[in-house]
């Protein structure tokens, strides 16, 4: 009970809704950075992203989720890598393929800047002992088992997470 | 200024958020307490997170500065 005791760690709760490469980020992220600050750190893993559990990340860009995304090219002189390339829905949504390139260039992007891979975040909110709950009840819906999913995640429902919640100093929904 | 002398040198260079901090936690976790570590940076965004990493630890943050366009701080462990 982190509130009841005042040297407790602080606590943040945090909830992984979407399986896509851009939105594994930004839990991977927080939840590290939190557990570097020595705060105590739960995501609770529903729906798409439940799929960031796997032992294997397949996550892709899905341009559709991202009206507004620009585009910049890994390669090429600076001026041309800092360019953005608006990216019309219609585009996105036709071409075949499109999903496969946009997540190239995004990983090869990230890689130049010198960002983390998502394996790479994870792997660290493991070694950090970062809580992490499987939703039950999407396992249920999308039909897979609890060995489709890394060892140290756990398997839990609402209620498990809420009581974890319900004590913690930050909340957020990605 | 003091000198101030390093017992082990961590370089985040090239790296971005939020590796620095977590480099710099499985780093400091190396050190004894009173131990201090020399930590270097390039992302912009590390002076004011190395700052919030060492309030919300408590590991002091001696010193912090530019050098070249890199960041250089020199931490505590508490």
């Amino acid at each position: 009970m982190s509130k009841s005791d005042p040297n407790a760690p602080k606590r943040l709760a945090l909830i992984a809704s979407k399986g896509t490469l851009d939105w594994a980020y930004p839990p991977f992220i927080l939840a590290s950075a939190g557990a570097a600050m020595g705060w105590e750190v739960g995501i609770f893993f529903t729906f798409f992203g439940l799929t960031l559990l796997k032992p294997k990340l397949s996550a892709q860009v899905s341009a559709l989720g991202n009206p507004a995304m620009p585009m910049k090219m890994p390669f090429g002189p600076e001026g041309f890598q800092n360019i953005n390339w608006p990216m019309p829905n219609i585009l996105m949504a036709n071409v075949p393929g499109f999903e496969t390139l946009a997540t190239g260039l995004m990983k090869q992007t990230f890689k130049n800047k010198g960002v983390a891979t998502v394996e790479e975040l994870r792997d660290m909110c493991v070694e950090l002992d970062v809580r992490m709950i499987g939703c039950q009840m999407t396992m249920d819906v999308f039909g897979f088992k609890r060995e489709d999913f890394i060892p140290e995640s756990e398997i839990g429902g609402a209620a498990t997470f809420l009581e974890y919640a319900a004590d913690a100093d930050v909340q957020l929904f990605v | 200024m003091d000198v101030i002398t390093e017992d082990q040198v961590l370089d985040c260079t090239g790296l971005l958020c939020p590796m620095p901090i977590v480099k710099t936690t499985k780093a400091i976790k190396e050190l004894e307490s009173g131990q201090v570590l020399k930590m270097i940076a390039t992302d912009p965004g590390s002076p004011p997170d190395i700052e919030a990493w060492s309030r919300q630890t408590g590991n002091e943050l001696l010193r912090s500065l530019t050098e070249e366009g890199k960041f250089i701080f020199f931490l505590r462990k508490k």
